[in-house]
């Protein structure tokens, strides 16, 4: 089988990885270099928006940014304990009715 | 008319300090007054790769504030009389290095030196601005490896927007040369290494020299001598012609294993 190894079982180019990851990183730092350091500022008025409804901590607060081929996607997850979700409502309906009282 | 030539990459142990020695070295043996500076207060070591680790009394830093003259801190290298070591302090940090005072150090070497060698620290903090900002040409040292090219990467950024030519304006920028070391044409043709082209292509800087990985680098480190001066080597003829080159030499670049391995070698050469 090894006699045929060469042709058929040939592993791919670890060297030929190398380069396309970092033409893909490259071509992403050059051209928004400093677009990855708005997103702890981002992060942080998200948090202090969500705050102002619901208590939730820093950590519950999760937000990356990705990109696939042509598509780049920023993902915020925020985990709302459970019944927080009902305080907020209750919250929320208690300011209305003061707003307009 | 004296030339600032900062050896930078961003990436630590990829071959800074090895490079300035060896090719300031070679500049000087070129016939050129050359001096080759430590920028890495702190850490400094290329007087160790020189060799004249125990002939400092007087450094850049005392320079930079006014303890010593600046020829009582140059040492003569005691194998080349135009080559000259200006070493950095040991004890100091980087905070201890003035841009105006490194300019008036360098102003004072462009009187007496062709060459101007500042081997830049790794990383891009004060030290390694410092080191690019008055050049008037780098060689990016790299290795053909992910995190190394992606710093290098950096520097370009850096060596085009953070220095005093890229401040002056648009002409005349800093001119930039790839050095690539530690490459190993057997991994690379085995396509286990990035290739040169492959570097060529992703930094896109006119290629000054490629050193191949050889021990003669650390035999040379070991006993104090620039690897251009110490042994005839693979490593050490690369270096020569790269330094050629850097002097307006128009040499042939040959490098070793960048042919694809033909169907009868990769046949042998994989059962053994």
């Amino acid at each position: 089988m090894n006699l045929f190894g060469f042709t058929f079982n040939r592993k791919p180019k670890s060297s030929a990885q190398a380069k396309e990851r970092l033409q893909i990183l490259l071509a992403h730092e050059r051209g928004s270099g400093p677009s990855a350091d708005f997103l702890p500022l981002l992060q942080r008025d998200i948090v202090e928006a969500i705050k102002r409804y619901v208590q939730v901590s820093d950590d519950a607060v999760g937000i990356r940014m990705d990109s696939i081929g042509d598509v780049s996607s920023l993902e915020i997850n925020i985990e709302l304990p459970a019944d927080q979700k009902e305080a907020a409502k209750a919250d929320k309906t208690d300011k209305k009715a003061a707003a307009k009282g | 008319m004296s030339k600032v030539i900062v050896v930078t990459s961003g990436k630590g142990g990829v071959g800074k300090t090895t490079s300035s020695a060896a090719i300031s070295a070679g500049l000087a043996s070129r016939g050129h007054r050359t001096v080759v500076i430590d920028f890495d207060v702190g850490l400094r070591n290329l007087d160790m790769i020189m060799g004249c680790e125990r002939r400092v009394v007087f450094d850049f830093i005392n320079v930079i504030q006014g303890d010593a003259k600046l020829n009582q801190a140059l040492i003569r290298d005691r194998r080349l009389d135009n080559l000259y070591v200006l070493p950095t302090s040991q004890t100091r940090d980087k905070d201890a290095l003035t841009q105006e005072g490194v300019e008036k150090v360098l102003n004072e070497l462009r009187e007496e030196f062709d060459y101007i060698i500042c081997d830049s620290p790794a990383g891009i903090e004060r030290g390694a601005q410092l080191a690019m900002y008055y050049a008037d040409e780098a060689v990016v040292v790299t290795n053909p490896e992910v995190s190394s090219v992606r710093d290098s990467d950096r520097m370009l950024g850096l060596l085009s927007s953070k220095t005093a030519r890229a401040e002056r304006g648009e002409e005349d920028q800093i001119k930039s040369h790839l050095l690539l070391t530690r490459f190993d044409p057997k991994r690379s043709g085995d396509g286990e290494m990035m290739s040169v082209e492959d570097v060529l292509e992703i930094l896109a800087i006119p290629l000054l020299g490629v050193i191949p990985e050889s021990p003669a680098v650390l035999r040379a480190s070991n006993v104090g001598v620039p690897v251009i001066l110490n042994e005839k080597s693979r490593a050490a003829t690369a270096y020569e012609e790269a330094v050629a080159r850097l002097d307006g030499e128009d040499i042939p670049m040959k490098i070793e294993g960048e042919k694809v391995p033909g169907l009868m070698s990769r046949l042998f050469g994989r059962s053994a």
